[in-house]
């Protein structure tokens, strides 16, 4: 269901504002993304990457400024969410996977549901992302029965099953044992591959450099430096990000 | 139980009733002491049992008027006789709570569904959910029994049934619907919002969202509060008793009790009532156990 986008941008962020009570967590985002582009969003807790991809999914209604996706404003009053949250997908860092259902019925709910796909259809669907990412052997299983690595891998699953034209990556290696990140990172890389347009807000600085088009760094709300991973990462401009950098390097983190 | 620690972030979200769970062996909490003790410990809780009961009957024994008492409340020959009868009455109960039970559950989660509505325009159906529920919760069931069952077939409206039972069995639906609304309603409040994160942003609309991830998630988590709701509403429907002329158990008791001037045949009727009671309550007692053992224990895989 992708839209022609010659000249456009996937995603556009245009001055968004997201305040939680009088805590205002975004405070004025421009950023606009290619198709196929692969942003990668760093900075501090608290810097503001979750609610940026939040807002972009629609479960936080922003507050001034605007946002299009494919030449949509999505942020425009009277717009379907339910049919703009089809085409994007969301990742988070804690999974959320429903933990009363099967893998498969976590994956199938959605496509039968919304996209009003038969069974057989939804089904065929998921065991072949099941397969292509090596979980099909846990599709009866109960989320809990896997491990932290498997359950981010059927969450990624799940959001692909609706064939996003976009994913909105949350932190999605932070909950993990060390020993789990690199499957969950692996399959984000075939991802990218594969040509998916992304959004990813992460901690794992080496992956950033090496996967993304571009990196953003967030701080107190604003995007504070972007450009690509090799400028950002050896050669920051501002003295914050190169702060934020060191006390990452000193952390052992990259 | 399992050892504590583990430390893990995800929890497993086992739920009581849950078939996936384990067979885990629940632990009671009064026989639990006394396997820790071993055999000294068996021998002292049994001394300790027959001394206190025995000191018990001999208090009770010792009085004056315990012979006219025993013939009053424990005749056997009159068991043995109103029995029968009060057994066979005791199915109208079991009848009456199983037909109020299933509107209740259904009525109840209606009421919890629409008081837990979100935002401004559901507004006046979140208010006449808890109208509801302090109404019906603010006055004893058995004054809502009385007025429905006397009021309602004494307007003698054209097509509406007349029959007092009739109308006492929807009195104890309307009354327990309230109470088992919160029960309800604590258990959609305690599905994470992560969880409705999760659906919406897949582009299931709020009902669906509702339907197959918050409810299924609540329903598991309030068994045991439901079943204490059971467990009431079976002993509540000795209430019908006072409004009907059909006898159900309690009844039958009372008029059997006015034919021979002995209370036997109450001890009778409070003996069924405890049949049904005392296995759901230790179910209720085994499920919470069991859910205490599983978070407490950090549920390994």
């Amino acid at each position: 269901m992708s839209l022609s986008t010659a000249n456009g941008s996937a995603v556009r962020l245009e001055g968004v504002h997201k305040s939680f009570g009088k805590l205002e967590v975004l405070k004025g985002i421009d950023l606009a993304v290619a198709e196929h582009e692969v942003i990668c969003l760093i900075g501090a807790s608290g810097s503001g990457k979750s609610t940026l991809l939040r807002c972009v999914n629609l479960i936080e209604p922003v507050d001034a400024g605007r946002i299009v996706v494919h030449r949509e404003e999505i942020t425009a009053v009277g717009v379907d969410v339910n049919r703009i949250r089809r085409s994007i997908g969301i990742v988070f860092q804690s999974f959320n996977l429903f933990p009363h259902m099967t893998v498969l019925r976590n994956i199938t709910l959605a496509p039968q549901k919304a996209l009003k796909l038969s069974k057989a259809e939804a089904e065929a669907r998921a065991i072949e992302l099941l397969e292509r990412f090596g979980l099909a052997d846990k599709r009866n299983e109960y989320p809990d029965r896997l491990s932290g690595g498997q359950q981010q891998r059927a969450a990624i699953v799940r959001a692909l099953a609706m064939q996003p034209d976009i994913m909105l990556l949350d932190e999605v290696t932070s909950a993990l044992d060390p020993e789990l990140v690199a499957e969950v990172l692996n399959v984000i890389r075939e991802l990218a591959a594969g040509g998916m347009t992304m959004l990813i807000a992460t901690h794992e600085m080496g992956f950033a450099r090496d996967i993304a088009s571009r990196v953003c760094f967030l701080d107190a709300g604003v995007i504070l430096e972007e450009g690509p991973p090799a400028q950002i990462f050896s050669a920051p401009r501002e003295a914050r990000t190169q702060r934020f950098l060191q006390s990452i390097i000193e952390a052992g983190r990259m | 139980m399992a050892s504590g620690g583990g430390g893990e972030i995800h929890r497993a979200q086992y739920l009581p009733g849950d078939p996936r769970l384990p067979e885990g062996r629940p632990t009671s909490r009064i026989l639990a002491p006394l396997r820790a003790e071993g055999a000294r410990g068996v021998a002292l809780a049994v001394m300790s049992t027959v001394v206190v009961l025995g000191l018990l009957a001999w208090f009770v024994v010792r009085s004056e008027n315990w012979p006219v008492v025993r013939e009053a409340f424990f005749n056997w020959t009159e068991f043995k006789d109103t029995f029968p009868e009060i057994v066979r009455r005791f199915g109208r109960n079991v009848q009456f709570f199983l037909i109020a039970e299933v509107f209740i559950l259904a009525l109840a989660l209606l009421l919890a569904v629409m008081r837990s509505l979100p935002g401004p325009v559901f507004f006046p159906i979140r208010v006449m959910s808890i109208v509801y529920t302090d109404l019906f919760r603010g006055v004893p069931t058995v004054l809502i029994v009385y007025l429905l069952a006397f009021g309602v077939p004494s307007l003698r409206l054209p097509g509406v049934p007349n029959d007092p039972a009739f109308w006492a069995v929807i009195a104890l639906i309307l009354s327990y619907s309230a109470y088992v609304s919160e029960v309800y309603r604590a258990g959609i409040e305690s599905v994470h919002p992560s969880q409705v994160a999760a659906a919406r942003s897949l582009g299931l609309t709020r009902w669906t969202t509702l339907r197959h991830v918050v409810i299924p998630q609540a329903v598991r988590r309030v068994i045991p509060p439901l079943l204490n709701d059971f467990v009431a509403l079976q002993k509540d429907t000795a209430l019908i008793a006072f409004v009907v002329a059909v006898p159900e158990a309690f009844k039958m008791a009372q008029i059997q009790v006015a034919a021979d001037f002995n209370y036997t045949p109450l001890l009778g009727a409070a003996l069924l009532f405890l049949l049904i009671t005392v296995p759901l309550t230790r179910t209720v007692d085994w499920l919470i156990g069991r859910e205490r053992g599983r978070r407490q224990g950090g549920g390994g895989l």
